[in-house]
């Protein structure tokens, strides 16, 4: 099987890898870069579980394929928290009690960044239209929007 | 299988041309990553166009938008000279999917999936869009109406691929809509799309209307008879009316999960109907 030599930047750390032609950029975080903080859920892009940017986009890591990333600048998860210390959507996801199993969590968190980022005060409306490709079974989404919103508050205010 | 990302035209068409196997061009890959995965296709060879210039971009010229096939729905949105000009195009194109799929997802690639609800294509079939189609024999241009020909079948020959939409500018006096009807408010395909252009003169009267429509035949419709039904009027009910009985005498749809033949008739009436008004009242303002 032929490999690709892939150069990118993770959370703005550049890293080289030899990726297959076949592997996603969702396998390679998981199985080459061992950044197992990005889920794989459905694995067809519906669920939001494998969220990452790409140069800042927000895409599913599941629908990209490793090669593509040659060049790209990746976010994940892994990227919020500051060594012990929780990213502000981290602390409010918490607080709010916006998780209970955690695997949409990781998904949910890059994407809220991404949205703040773009938008640093959105209406709820706005927040859960953002948050649609986000599937979560457990908190029925209120606590999570509500963090987000809490959030964005916080972020704006510092 | 094999990855090529060549950077120029002539290289991908190439590179698709020479390959004996299955070949698939890749865009923005939210339909070919997940045909992969779900084992539907599984090419010899991948050939990514995305380091194609020409294929990335969007520019404004004097004869109108040129909109590279591989620009994301997230990157259209941006575009705001763009979405002064045709609103229902961008709103259509932004309906695709999600967040995470607008970030990603492409026009070319919705097009070229060829599905009969792909929600773009009723809107760039009202925008009077053509596409600029290369390959080995080089460059030619295609009505949009005239490039899905079935699902998942296109009009392209081997070795070619949609580059970019060609997408006249809007004058003073028109206006576009798109619609459609999902059972939800978000993150679903289409049941009915319709797509409405028009062209108004200084005291409203439709001078000209374009009307197509997805979900509703085996490939998305341009339905002539329905926009000719609205010229000469100022979108009365008399007009409107007959518009919508050429909506629906056009309607062959199937029977699946999503709606019944019989609804997604009637309410393909009915979502053109109202994506006309919008579009009227987008011609007048």
């Amino acid at each position: 099987m032929a490999k690709h030599h892939v150069s990118f930047t993770i959370n703005g750390d550049p890293t080289e890898i030899l990726c297959e032609t076949h592997a996603t950029l969702l396998d390679v975080l998981r199985d080459e870069l061992e950044l197992t903080g990005t889920k794989e859920g459905c694995s067809t892009g519906d669920c939001g579980a494998c969220s990452v940017t790409v140069d800042g986009r927000l895409v599913c890591s599941c629908l990209m394929l490793g090669v593509e990333a040659n060049g790209k600048a990746i976010g994940t998860v892994e990227g919020l928290a500051k060594g012990d210390k929780l990213h502000v959507l981290q602390e409010k996801f918490l607080e709010h009690h916006a998780l209970q199993c955690g695997i949409c969590t990781p998904g949910f968190l890059v994407a809220s960044k991404a949205l703040l980022e773009k938008n640093p005060d959105p209406t709820e409306t706005e927040v859960r239209y953002w948050l649609a490709g986000n599937l979560c079974r457990c908190t029925g989404y209120d606590k999570i929007v509500r963090a987000v919103m809490d959030a964005a508050t916080v972020m704006r205010g510092a | 299988m094999r990855y090529e990302a060549p950077e120029t035209l002539e290289a991908a068409t190439a590179l698709l041309a020479a390959e004996m196997g299955i070949a698939r061009v890749l865009a923005g890959g939210t339909d070919l990553l997940v045909q992969m995965k779900t084992d539907m296709v599984d090419p010899a060879l991948v050939v990514d166009l995305k380091r194609i210039g020409e294929m990335r971009t969007i520019t404004k010229a004097v004869d109108g938008f040129h909109i590279g096939a591989a620009v994301s729905g997230a990157e259209l949105k941006e575009q705001v000279e763009l979405k002064q000009h045709w609103p229902g195009l961008v709103e259509a194109a932004n309906l695709i999917g999600s967040t995470q799929i607008q970030g990603r997802a492409t026009l070319g690639g919705n097009l070229c999936n060829a599905s009969p609800a792909a929600d773009s294509i009723p809107a760039l079939i009202a925008a009077n869009a053509t596409v600029s189609i290369f390959g080995p024999k080089g460059r030619r241009q295609l009505a949009v109406e005239d490039v899905v020909l079935a699902p998942r079948k296109t009009a392209l020959d081997k070795g070619e691929f949609v580059v970019s939409f060609h997408i006249p500018l809007r004058a003073k006096g028109m206006g576009d809509a798109y619609l459609r009807f999902i059972p939800r408010t978000e993150m679903d395909i289409a049941v009915v799309g319709a797509g409405i252009g028009l062209k108004t003169d200084p005291s409203g009267v439709i001078t000209a209307a374009r009307i197509g429509l997805g979900a509703v035949a085996s490939r998305p419709l341009h339905v002539k008879a329905a926009g000719d039904a609205l010229v000469g009027s100022k979108l009365d009910k008399a007009a409107v009316d007959k518009m919508v009985d050429a909506v629906r005498a056009a309607c062959k749809p199937i029977d699946d999960k999503r709606g019944t033949i019989e609804f997604r008739i009637k309410v393909a009436g009915v979502i053109a109907a109202r994506a006309a008004a919008i579009a009227y009242d987008r011609a007048r303002t």
